[in-house]
């Protein structure tokens, strides 16, 4: 269970937002939600435990997570914009450094893994030389490489197609019916039903807050 | 535990293998300043004897700051920092991991062309050996030091200056002392003391550096 207990977020300054609570239970789906700039990615950040709040906590398990770290980064998978590949080692390379960290995993085989994402063909391919969204794919196939509960997914669907998205779709039903937590931001509709899938709306602010 | 520190270093060490400019550049500028000397002030041997110790580490030390820029750099920007900070792991166990792979790749090779180094520059068998001793002891503690400052300048835009105003004063103590050590051993006096006062600053910098680094990491990348 994760908890954000009065969030504010400050960008060079500006009140991104403020006092932010919400709470997100396993088994749910969170989408935030909101226009460029709003501070999606700032929110997801605080959250991970990238950067620190100006004030406001988040807790893990009642947990604060700035003191709880390696307990709380055992049952996190985080894919932000960047996504973490090394461009100079091959799709296979870069998730065999991913799987080691995964004990549990260790029996995967990682060519079935890339198959799943659709990479079947180009396991021995220089990553740099994939395009965009085969890149994204690599990173995706963590999804299947890991038995975090708590998965933050900023942007997952950049540069995916079609299929991609409703594989991917599927997959985080299937966590949250595991009892998993999926919180992801995306532009896209999705198309998971209202059952599973609940919304964090962030809204411009009407006047620009300065601390 | 263990294998998380090997498995960091082994990455380190496949990617840098894919781009092997990176290993070569410093080593070839270590080498091509060495060589440089005899051309400008003469080829003097007694002369060249005098001033070898100081000019092998200037340029060991100006190679060292040419390749720290990777260290981070690349991982910031790909996304490979984050998701190394997000890792059940201690953050200074695994920057240890990639501290030491750096000096794999930089401080060995220098250890390795030093020899070819000291016979350009005339230097006897006995000042060669405690040169190779005062580099061997030295040069982890310029990768440790160095990474505190690449550290703390990798969101930067242009941290390489920067990077040399922190790093370069912290690395004079190692400079002043290494080069005493030659010197003595050159006049065929015990140089051991030296020796172990850098072996301290070896001790002191593994042991606290890492935890430097792991704090600077986590305000640079916020």
């Amino acid at each position: 269970m994760l908890r954000c207990e009065k969030l504010t977020c400050v960008r060079e300054d500006r009140i991104l937002f403020q006092e932010l609570d919400f709470t997100v239970n396993s088994g749910q789906i969170v989408q935030v939600e909101g226009p460029n700039g709003v501070g999606k990615t700032s929110l997801f950040r605080l959250i991970v435990g990238l950067s620190i709040p100006y004030s406001g906590t988040v807790y893990w398990h009642d947990n604060d997570i700035n003191h709880h770290r390696e307990m709380f980064y055992k049952h996190l998978l985080y894919l932000g914009h960047k996504t973490g590949i090394k461009p100079e080692l091959t799709a296979l390379e870069n998730l065999q450094f991913f799987q080691t960290l995964q004990p549990s995993h260790s029996n995967v085989d990682l060519w079935q893994v890339l198959a799943k994402v659709g990479l079947a063909g180009y396991e021995d391919i220089v990553t740099a030389q994939l395009s965009a969204g085969q890149q994204r794919r690599v990173a995706l196939a963590r999804l299947w490489l890991n038995d975090c509960p708590l998965w933050v997914l900023d942007e997952p669907f950049t540069a995916i197609d079609k299929s991609g998205v409703q594989v991917l779709e599927s997959l985080f039903i299937q966590h949250a019916k595991k009892g998993g937590t999926v919180l992801l931001t995306t532009h896209q509709d999705l198309s998971i039903d209202k059952l599973h899938l609940s919304k964090i709306i962030l809204k411009k602010p009407m006047d620009d807050l300065y601390v | 535990m263990f294998n998380v520190f090997l498995q960091v270093v082994s990455k380190e060490l496949k990617g840098a293998f894919r781009r092997q400019s990176d290993i070569l550049n410093p080593v070839w500028f270590f080498i091509i300043v060495v060589t440089l000397f005899p051309l400008g002030i003469g080829t003097d041997p007694t002369l060249l004897a005098r001033i070898a110790p100081g000019i092998i580490w200037v340029a060991a030390l100006l190679a060292a700051l040419l390749s720290f820029e990777r260290l981070f750099k690349d991982d910031f920007i790909d996304g490979s920092l984050e998701q190394l900070m997000l890792m059940p792991h201690p953050l200074a166990w695994l920057v240890s991991a990639k501290v030491f792979a750096h000096w794999l790749l930089t401080g060995l090779p220098i250890l390795f062309v030093s020899p070819l180094l000291a016979v350009f520059l005339a230097m006897e068998v006995d000042t060669y050996l405690a040169l190779f001793l005062t580099l061997l002891i030295g040069t982890p503690i310029l990768s440790l030091l160095g990474a505190i400052g690449v550290a703390l300048t990798v969101g930067l835009r242009k941290g390489g200056i920067l990077l040399s105003l922190i790093m370069l004063p912290l690395s004079i103590p190692i400079l002043i002392f290494s080069t005493m050590a030659i010197d003595a051993a050159a006049y065929g006096q015990s140089y051991l003391g030296l020796l172990a006062l850098l072996g301290a600053m070896l001790v002191t910098s593994i042991t606290l550096a890492p935890f430097a680094i792991a704090a600077s990491l986590r305000v640079s990348v916020s």
